[in-house]
This record gives C-alpha cells, structure tokens and sequence, in this order.
C-alpha cells in the first residue's frame, strides 16, 4: 500500500526523506475538470499548516490548496506551467504541485491513508 | 417542462433530465434548474467539438414566451419596451432586442421573432419571471401574452449543423442567420430559428416538451453530434464576445455601456421614423449623442492565469478603471479570455492595463470583441 497521505481538502501528501511531495488527488482533479493554469508558490516560502500555498484554474473556476503540512518550499513542478494538464493525466505523478521540507514528519502521519481517504470520498457522494 | 419544483430551493428538471444522466452529465443548479454543466468528454473538449462539428446543447430553461395581439397590435406593444424596430421585423425574421428599466438599464436581453400570427419571445432563464411580469405589467391591455411552458428549447450549433439538421429537414440548410421557420423534424412540430450563443453557425429548436427527448436522441445519433454542458456553453460565448445576462450587463447598464449600440435600431433612435418611446429611451438617446463614462470592452490577459468576474483592471499607479464581467480560459484561443467595463479613456483596443488578481498585477491589453471570428450563415 503507498505511504501517500491525503486531507480532507483532496491534497495529497507523499513522504520521501524529510521532504513531502504535494498535489491533489485524482477526485479532486475529476471533479475540478480540464486544469488551465496552476499558481505555484515560490521557493524558499514558509508555509504554517493549513496557509493558502497554490491556486488552481479549471475552466470552470479557481480553487486554493493549503499546505497540508507545515514546512518551507524546498522545489516547485515547473512543468505545471507549460502544461497545466497534467494535473488531470497524472495527478499522482507528473501532476505534483510543489515539495516542502517538513519540520514535523508526525504531521504527516496524522493525515489520512489511502482506506480512509477512499472511504471519506464515498462517504461525500 | 416540468414545474414541479416552483418552492425555493427545489431545483425544476427539463424534459431532458434523464437523458442528460444517461449520457454521465455532470448535473449542477442554475437558473433554478438542474443542467448538465459538462459530459464526459469535458468542457475543452466539448467546446473544441462545437467550434468543428456540432454540439447539441439543452437550453431549455430559458424562457419562451408567445404574443398576440389583433392586426399586429403585439408589435408595436412591445416597441414601449424594447429599443428595437419591431413593427418592421418582416415574418420569419428574428432580431436580438433588450428589455430596458425608465433609467435605460437593462432588464434583460431576449430574442424577438416574427412568427406570423404572434411574436415568438426567448428570454433568460434567470430572468424569465420576472420577465413575464413585466411583459404583464405594461402589455396586458394589447396583446395575450403565453409562456411556453410545455416547450424544450435544444440549440444545435456548430460548423456542421446545417448538414445535419438540413438532413432531417429538409429546407432548413437554406434558412439565413437570423431567420426562423416552423418546421417538422422526426415527427415533431418545431419552430427553428438559425441563430445561437456561441459565434458559430446553428440552429434553435423550440419542440414540445414530449417529442424533446426522441428529437434530442435522433440529433445525437447523427455522427457529428455530441452532447455539451453550460460549461462549453459559456466558454463559447465568451470567446464570440457574446454578453451573459447578470455578468456582462445588468439593469444598472445601458445599452450604450454594454457596447450594444448595434443592437439600438434606427427607427427608434433620435433621427428615426419612431424616436424613443421605450422605457428609459431619454436616457439612453442622451447616452448616444454624448457618450459614456465606461463601456463594455474585450480583455486579454498576457499571461496564462484566467482573469475572472470581479478582478480590478488598474492603471500604471494602481487607480481602478473598471472590472472584469466575465472571463475564463479560451479553448479555441488556447489562452485566457475577458470581457469588463473600463472607463472610456481607455476603451482603444491594444491600450495596457494591469489587472489585480491574488495581490499580483497581471499585464492586460483591451481588445477587439469578438476574439474568434463569427461565422453565421448570411446565404
């Protein structure tokens, strides 16, 4: 089963190291529909658990993501900007938003794993 | 149409409801019903097959309404409402017309249709209430005045609408922009008018509620056709430079603001055989002869972020000059797209601005509307 955490907010949280990989999940990327541009932060900011850190661009709308966790941006997906799309193709993989070095690792843990968060999705429907 | 669910906060369903499931559309609330607001394909997609083939859209949730009156008293009626050269709109002629407040504001904007024995209305959905009111209001004494209630209304737009439509009706592919005719397709009785919301050539089908559905499934099954959601829907508008009612214009803007002059026929201007005589016509006439403080302008921004209803447009030293109405992202431009309002002064296409969006200022350009050419069928 993969280590990737997610929050109720469908970001999810991957982490490798003391550095957490953050993007958001497949329901989310499906529910959003075709993703035109994507707001990344910059590096080196400081982001406190749950502050405004990215904004995302369907066609239809703007939607914020917080940063999950609390730590400082250590790298951001570049490729975002060319190809904002990739957020609906491979929100998982290619599709990542931006990695933070994380000042507490138990917070990643708090968050949801993978059954739950499959059984909260359901639980929205 | 169903009008089961007239209490607040119950959605009404149009008579494609179940279809618009069976085909996995997304179904979310607006205007007061529940509409598809993308299929499957999604909304890039969807746009991007009107612009080449054609989509079937449900717009049945606008209003349609009928009015007669004896010896084409209907007509000049409705001239006290609107600034348009109704009585001269020659049978199956259809012009697009604006229902404005005494201060020349705009109540909503509506197509007009000479259908022979009676006008042949189509108003927003949003608006249609408070429409019928008003078309109650001021035109009982002269006209019967019927909301269409038991009618879908299905838009088939796109470059290869004709084809298809011109297949199941024969006569219909001759039929010019802006002309209508009463017309049986697949066994049902259909008044079609060639004219649309999304800058591409098509068609308006206002069908019985009952035959809605089996018209519905036999356009679909035409290879060309597909099935898209208001998502599309506004996003074609908005690239055809076409004005969403409550966003774009409103009743605190005149025709002249909304950069509607076009639409302002010149039987009912100052100089014309019938001046004024419609609610708010001293205001507006006033508007025409010395302009306005702002109008209504195409935006593009620079960049690749989608500018949206509500940004600040600002000068150089951070002054606001007006608003964004509408805007989003451009599937056929392949780039962020705007309309808004902006004080005059700086109205010229290819005039700079910023844009204020998330505490960074976005470089913008004003420019020619629309930003994908038009192409309606002229003959």
């Amino acid at each position: 089963m993969s280590a990737r955490r997610y929050t109720e907010d469908h970001e999810w949280v991957l982490l490798e190291g003391g550095t957490a990989s953050i993007g958001i999940s497949d329901h989310a990327q499906e529910q959003l529909g075709d993703v035109v541009y994507v707001e990344l932060p910059e590096e080196g900011v400081k982001f406190a658990e749950g502050d405004q850190a990215a904004t995302v661009e369907s066609v239809k709308a703007a939607s914020e993501i917080y940063a999950p966790v609390a730590g400082e941006v250590v790298e951001v997906n570049g490729a975002l900007s060319d190809d904002p799309s990739l957020v609906n193709s491979d929100p998982f993989g290619n599709g990542w938003f931006f990695k933070i070095k994380i000042a507490d690792a138990d917070a990643v843990a708090k968050l949801m794993d993978e059954n739950a968060y499959k059984e909260y999705v359901e639980s929205l429907q | 149409m169903s009008q089961s669910g007239n209490q607040s906060g119950e959605l009404k369903q149009t008579p494609l409801n179940a279809l618009h499931r069976e085909l996995g559309g997304r179904m979310v609330p607006f205007a007061g019903y529940e509409m598809p607001v993308q299929y499957p394909q999604g909304i890039i997609k969807e746009h991007q097959h009107t612009r080449a083939a054609a989509g079937l859209f449900d717009v049945s949730h606008m209003g349609q309404v009928r009015l007669a009156g004896a010896s084409g008293g209907a007509a000049a009626a409705l001239e006290r409402l609107v600034p348009i050269d109704v009585i001269g709109l020659a049978e199956g002629r259809q012009r697009y017309a604006l229902f404005t407040n005494e201060h020349g504001g705009i109540l909503d904007d509506l197509m007009i249709t000479n259908a022979g024995d009676h006008l042949f209305l189509v108003v927003n959905g949003a608006c249609k209430e408070q429409d019928l009111a008003h078309l109650r209001d001021h035109l009982s004494d002269d006209c019967a005045i019927e909301p269409l209630h038991e009618h879908a209304l299905l838009a088939l737009q796109g470059p290869q609408a004709a084809a298809v439509l011109g297949r199941l009706a024969p006569g219909l592919a001759d039929l010019v922009f802006m002309t209508a005719a009463r017309v049986e397709i697949a066994g049902a009785d259909c008044f079609v008018s060639r004219s649309g919301y999304t800058g591409e050539d098509g068609f308006e089908i206002s069908v019985p509620a009952a035959r809605a559905e089996a018209l519905a499934r036999r356009l679909l099954a035409e290879p060309e056709v597909a099935p898209v959601g208001l998502g599309a829907r506004d996003s074609l508008r908005l690239e055809a430079g076409l004005c969403l009612y409550g966003h774009d214009m409103d009743a605190e803007t005149t025709p002249v603001e909304a950069s509607l002059t076009w639409a302002l026929s010149k039987a009912r201007r100052r100089d014309g055989a019938r001046p004024g005589g419609y609610l708010g016509a001293e205001a507006v006439m006033d508007q025409l002869a010395h302009g306005v403080a702002r109008r209504r302008v195409g935006i593009r921004p620079e960049g690749r972020a989608p500018l949206r209803e509500g940004v600040e447009l600002i000068d150089e030293d951070g002054r606001a000059l007006g608003r964004i109405t509408s805007g989003g992202f451009g599937p056929t431009t392949g780039a962020p797209v705007a309309m808004g309002y902006i004080e005059t002064a700086w109205a010229q296409p290819g005039t700079k601005l910023g844009a204020s969006l998330r505490g960074k200022v976005h470089p913008v350009e004003v420019a020619k509307l629309p930003f994908v050419p038009q192409r309606y069928y002229r003959g």
